[in-house]
Parts: structure tokens; sequence; C-alpha cells
């Protein structure tokens, strides 16, 4: 298959994503649209590696993986918190950011 | 052969993706991720990724996503439903900024007049996406990237934990006002006992503020 075709697939996913981010207001469900879309560019990365030849995109790739754990750990952290002071877990009632 | 493995990962992927989305029960939702980053590593392996598809299967689809089914277990119980979803105007509309999305990155993308986008890419190379290869890039060419990364884990890891530990008698806030989560809440020294693994295994009381 031509680099095109993983492009394209790539493309999708991340629109899919985007979509999920835009319709779902659990914020769990919010965090694994972000993964949707992080991995879309990683598939993307890794199609222009191999166009390329090169081994530039995958270390790309998997610098991506690392800011996607580290922005797991703490959305999930986050989503605990809300949890033990009994908020409401849902990203329109968490309207406000108060210091 | 290549082409048969390529479109039965790339619907694979696709599915699990509206999987995730679609899904009401989040629990489902992470399952259907967990299908989407297996089909999508196959396609890494497609493009001779070797290491980021044996990475994304053991740690994504592992190590993140049970990290996943655990708070999700933790937090989705029946008595509080999360996130009602919004009315049918507003799905239509995300709809249409995702058929929108879609269509603007097939421009960009396909459209950017790269001679390369309709090859199967460059000449195979032995080696190519091998562990040596990444692990020689990775402490050569990227050497800061990667310690800037696993500093970067660290005041992740670091983060997590001061948040989501447990203080005594703050995780109902404060007596007539709505819960909230701030900044103050780190920094207010806690009870004796609190926070503590004694106190998580039940050993020690925690009496009454």
């Amino acid at each position: 298959m031509t680099i095109g075709w993983y492009l394209a697939v790539s493309a999708l996913i991340f629109a899919i994503g985007a979509g999920g981010v835009l319709v779902r207001r659990n914020p769990l469900v919010i965090l694994l649209c972000l993964e949707l879309m992080l991995n879309a560019a990683n598939l993307a990365l890794i199609g222009f590696s191999r166009m390329w030849g090169n081994g530039d995109g995958q270390i790309f790739a998997l610098i991506v993986m690392v800011v996607a754990a580290c922005e797991v750990t703490v959305g999930l952290g986050l989503i605990v918190a809300m949890h033990r002071r009994r908020l409401p877990i849902d990203v329109d009632e968490m309207r406000e950011l108060q210091g | 052969m290549s082409t048969v493995i390529f479109f039965i990962a790339g619907l694979g992927a696709i599915t699990g993706a509206i999987g995730v989305i679609a899904l009401q029960n989040p629990l489902y939702s992470v399952l259907a991720l967990v299908g989407h980053l297996i089909s999508l590593a196959a396609l890494f392996l497609l493009l001779r990724a070797e290491f980021v598809a044996a990475a994304q299967v053991i740690v994504y689809a592992g190590a993140v996503m049970v990290l996943y089914v655990f708070v999700v277990s933790y937090v989705g119980n029946d008595a509080a439903p999360v996130g009602q979803n919004p009315g049918r105007a507003a799905t239509l509309g995300a709809f249409a900024c995702g058929a929108a999305l879609v269509v603007e990155l097939f421009i960009a993308v396909l459209g950017s007049g790269l001679q390369a986008i309709g090859t199967d890419g460059a000449p195979y190379v032995a080696g190519f996406g091998s562990p040596e290869q990444i692990g020689r890039l990775l402490l050569t060419r990227f050497l800061a990237p990667f310690e800037i990364a696993s500093y970067l884990l660290l005041v992740a890891a670091v983060g997590a934990v001061t948040l989501a530990r447990r203080r005594g008698g703050l995780d109902q806030g404060i007596e007539g006002q709505p819960p909230t989560i701030s900044v103050a809440d780190l920094l207010r020294p806690r009870p004796l006992g609190t926070g503590t693994m004694a106190e998580a295994g039940g050993r020690v009381e925690v009496g009454d503020q």
C-alpha cells in the first residue's frame, strides 16, 4: 500500500477523535479521544518516517507516546481528585478554574 | 498480502476509534481503544516500525490501558451516572466539524504534492526501525529529547500522586460551599496519618477534624 493510504487512515482517526472530544462530556472518554488524536499523529509520523527511510519520525512517535502517558497520568489523577471531592464527573459542570 | 493486512488493520483501527466515541459505557470505550491500539500496531509493523509497534502493544495497550481500567472501575459506579450525552443539535454539529476536519486533512495531506506519497516509501534497508537503530538514535542524535522526556515522566508521576492522594477532612470541602479542587489543597498541611498507606489499609484511624 502506498503511504497516502496510511495518511488517509490517520486523518480519519484524527477527525474521529476530534469529533469525540466535541460530542462526549465524560472526561474519561475525552481523555480516550485525545489518545486517538495522538495515535493518529503517530501513524502519520511513522508513515513519513517510512517515506523518507529515516528513523527520526519513529523517535518522534516514541516521544509522543511518552507525552501521551504523562497526559493520561495527570488527567486520571484529576479525575480521581474530582471523584474524591464528590464533584460531578462531567466537563460541562466544571466551568470555573479557581486558583 | 500486505494489502489485505492493511485493510483489516485499518478497518480495525477506524472501527475501534468509532467504538471509543460511540459506546456509552466508559469501560467498553477503553476496550475499544485497546482494539484500536492493537490494529494500529499492525499498521506500524506494515510500515516497518518494529520497535514502535512493540512499544505500542506493551506500553500503551498494556500498561496505560490498565491504568484506565482501574480508574474507570474506581469512578464509574452506577450511583452517579457520568457524562450525559448532549442533544441532537450538538451531536450533529460535532459530526459536521469532524467531517470538515477530514476534508481539510485530506486536502492538506494528499494534496501536499509530496512525490513520495504515491509510492511505497524509500527502499527498505535491513535494520530499519529495529531496536538497535532506535536505541542508537535515542542515545546520540536525540539524547536531549530523550532526557527531557524522562524528566517529564517523573514530573507527571509526582504530579499525579500529589493530585490524587487523599487528605483527611478535605474530601468533603468546606462546610456550606460546593466542593472544589484548588491549588491551596496541595499546600494545606494534612492531619497526621492521612494520605499514607497505613490509612489506606485501615490500620490508622483518622480522627474527626
